[in-house]
């Protein structure tokens, strides 16, 4: 057992700050300084920069393009990045479908696929959700009907993360009515420009156009877009999902938006003290660090797990409800401390304007606590995952 | 004892519960929010017809002079409708004080203006430093010549965009934080000095920046006596505090219930998700919550028409107690109805927004605990 970085990571760690000192754009800094939403073109600079120095699908496999880091290296990188306050990396691709393609795709699709997502050339989405199948994944409808060399699919998909942006989508299809549901589900590439698709946006309570309900009415798909098997797409999912859990975590940020909010409640008068000394304020930053602190070394036990061979297991469920947890909770805190100021409310589109009302940290809290409603209840809502602790680890 | 409502109370409930069945429904009350004013001007014609908005005024005033009772019963019925019409603003809270403390020139001129339905109001308490602390005040009204000279920036007055008068907390003496030497003034709107930054607010209703430089203030618009402001800004405050809460506590009837609807027909996993012992126990606490303030309310109800010692301890209690259990209630709300609750097409998200407000109105939870442990 050993806390301490060697002198390689430390060198490393400089490396790395050096790098994004010199690379990351100003531009871009700026509006994720200010929390504004940033556009297609800005989060693929960024991930393009990341990828020209070989830094973007850090967890690939080198052969793929990935790296050979180790976690105390992967570690130090997100952290950085994260306390610089780079954009979140897009997961779908590169975290996503890309280990995916990898561990399940034939050589040509591995060819076909791999250097799209590296380069962010290809944005990915994901089909999972349906309307009438949220929690209960297995029991999907949309269904593909083999016709010739092609799959025929038909049926609608939810809360699909911008897939307004999206130029594939990879999906989980019924290929098969089978007794055991889980056993009919294939998984399969979709070109997004296919004829018979059709996107309708979701407006969310914080105002904003993120997810989407897509539609599929008799869509060609080649059957070569299929991965692994016709029926192995379940496992491909469970595989996928614990990736995501584990991924959704956000540890890194969390601590920078802790740093931020102790940064502003010290700024922020309460009577002739500041909010930082109120105490029942401070308590509650208190509480969230210890939880915060409690989280990322049960983070650094799996990845430690992990390098010495493990795959990450269902342990990856106690990150995903920790970490939603405190995400939810930071941003409890972050509008408790603009008392009225968290009120006035402006559109997607007026966030970026320069008369915001309140102190310049007022206009995103808002939106940002209401958005974050929904991390507890995607990629297996908080219930599913304690399920899934029960069974899979205490063996109830 | 008896927690029944009389003859009248019955008669007035019964009257809101029909408007908001029959001119209320979700798709009009959304019409109504996207307008440009934020709420309708034909809806609030019909409240001073039924004789709503003299409802909670004194006899003496002009009113019918009901009492925190009757501001209850409204406020509840409203909650559960999401009314957006500034009943809280222009009535409650605006209203009482020139109730309490005008003079009676002010009160012919401005409050029965009120009461028709031809005047609007807004009370700006609110400063960029001051968060929940009533006597934190920088605006100064200082008296030359028998007119008073108003400076001063006042954030998020309710209703501000509507207001024909605000009534504006100000200092006529005295340092930022005493609670002596605040003074209450109506100010016409379209005073020269006066300039406005008018905005929509998260819960769909809209508020004002209200900046005042060199305004020009008549000492006949002074309210109650110069320097004393702040005894009647805060049983005025309290008032609003009650009717706030039983907004909230309509509001919170709707979400639990709508909840427990949602779950007996959303099927997973081959049943209703609402026979899952996880989510029963969820929404048992969900309704022990909603119980809880509304007991709190009535009590509080009770005290405040009875004028009773302790008003302002209980008022705070009450407020605790909403915060906490709006924000449970609105947060599993959400969450049971999954990704629906997050949209905006659906009305739960609607509740939860107005609830999360409402608990920073006139102090959140963390404040009202305090309070409590200090009065």
């Amino acid at each position: 057992m050993d806390l301490t970085f060697s002198e390689k990571d430390l060198e490393f760690k400089a490396e790395v700050q050096y790098f994004i000192k010199e690379n990351y754009p100003a531009d871009i800094k700026e509006k994720q300084d200010n929390r504004l939403p940033l556009e297609k073109e800005e989060i693929v600079r960024w991930q393009k920069i990341l990828a020209n120095q070989g830094w973007f699908a850090i967890n690939w496999p080198k052969e793929y393009g990935g790296t050979d880091w180790t976690p105390t290296q992967k570690y130090i990188f997100q952290n950085e990045l994260a306390a610089a306050n780079t954009p979140i990396q897009i997961p779908f691709g590169v975290n996503m479908c890309g280990p995916v393609i990898y561990s399940f795709g034939t050589k040509q699709q591995k060819e076909d696929y791999l250097p799209g997502i590296i380069n962010s050339d290809v944005w990915w989405c994901q089909g999972y959700s349906e309307p009438g199948s949220g929690s209960d994944l297995a029991s999907l409808t949309t269904k593909a009907e083999k016709k010739g060399d092609s799959y025929i699919v038909n049926g609608a998909k939810t809360w699909t993360t911008l897939a307004q942006h999206a130029d594939w989508i990879f999906c989980l299809i019924r290929t098969e009515s089978t007794a055991i549901k889980q056993e009919g589900i294939s998984f399969m590439l979709i070109d997004m420009k296919s004829s018979g698709i059709e996107i309708k946006p979701i407006i969310t309570i914080d105002g904003s156009h993120e997810v989407n309900m897509v539609y599929f009415d008799n869509v060609e798909v080649p059957s070569s877009n299929l991965v692994g098997e016709e029926g192995q797409g379940w496992n491909i999912a469970k595989f996928l999902l614990m990736h995501e859990r584990t991924g959704i975590a956000g540890l890194a940020s969390l601590k920078r938006e802790l740093r931020r909010i102790k940064d502003i409640a010290a700024s922020t008068p309460i009577g002739e003290e500041c909010l930082m000394d109120d105490a029942s304020f401070k308590l509650k930053v208190n509480q969230a660090e210890i939880e915060l602190l409690a989280t990322e070394y049960t983070e650094l036990r799996t990845l430690s797990a992990i390098s010495v061979g493990g795959a990450p297991g269902p342990e990856s469920s106690i990150l995903k409800i920790k970490g939603t947890e405190l995400q939810q909770t930071l941003s409890e805190l972050s509008i408790e401390m603009l008392a009225y100021y968290s009120h006035p409310f402006f559109s997607e589109q007026e966030l970026g304007s320069n008369d915001s009302i309140g102190p310049t940290h007022a206009s995103s809290a808002m939106p940002h606590y209401l958005n974050f409603r929904k991390v507890t209840i995607y990629g297996g809502s908080n219930e599913i995952q304690r399920n899934v602790i029960a069974k899979a680890i205490l063996g109830l | 004892m008896d927690f029944s409502l009389n003859g009248d109370q019955t008669l007035i409930q019964g009257q809101l519960e029909s408007f908001i069945q029959k001119d209320y429904d979700w798709e009009t009350r959304q019409k109504i929010c996207s307008s440009d004013l934020g709420f309708s001007k034909e809806h609030w014609k019909t409240f001073a017809d039924l004789g709503w908005l003299g409802l909670c005024i004194s006899e003496e005033s002009g009113g019918f002079g009901g009492s925190a009772i009757e501001t209850m019963i409204i406020m509840e019925q409203f909650g559960k409708a999401l009314v957006l019409e500034p009943f809280l603003e222009t009535i409650i809270l605006s209203g009482n004080i020139i109730d309490m403390a005008a003079s009676k020139e002010l009160k012919e001129n401005v409050l029965s203006q009120v009461i028709e339905g031809n005047c609007q109001l807004a009370t700006a308490f609110v400063e960029p430093q001051s968060r929940f602390n009533l006597s934190d005040v920088n605006t100064t009204a200082l008296l030359k010549d028998n007119n008073y000279n108003l400076n001063g920036f006042k954030s998020v007055v309710m209703n501000g965009p509507a207001a024909d008068f605000f009534i504006v907390v100000a200092r006529t003496s005295g340092a930022q934080f005493d609670k002596e030497g605040l003074s209450l003034f109506i100010v016409d709107s379209k005073s020269k000095g006066i300039s406005l930054r008018n905005y929509s607010t998260v819960d769909g209703r809209r508020a004002s920046e209200l900046n005042m430089e060199n305004v020009q203030i008549q000492s006949s618009n002074l309210i109650g006596e110069e320097g004393k402001g702040l005894k009647v800004l805060c049983k005025a405050i309290d008032n609003a505090t009650l009717a706030i809460c039983a907004e909230a506590v309509g509001a919170m009837e709707v979400l639990y219930k709508d909840t427990v609807e949602y779950t007996k027909t959303r099927k997973q996993f081959g049943q209703p998700i609402g026979k899952f012992q996880v989510l029963q126990h969820r929404m048992v606490d969900m309704f022990m919550e909603y119980e809880q303030s509304k007991s709190l309310m009535y009590m509080v109800a009770m005290k405040l028409a009875e004028e009773a010692k302790d008003g302002e301890k209980a008022v705070a209690s009450l407020k605790y107690q909403v915060g906490k259990a709006s924000k449970f209630i609105g947060q599993q709300a959400v969450q049971l109805h999954g990704g629906m609750g997050v949209t905006d097409e659906l009305n739960i998200g609607h509740y939860f927004k107005r609830l999360t407000v409402i608990n920073t109105i006139f102090g959140n939870y963390d404040y009202q605990l305090k309070r409590y442990s200090e009065l």
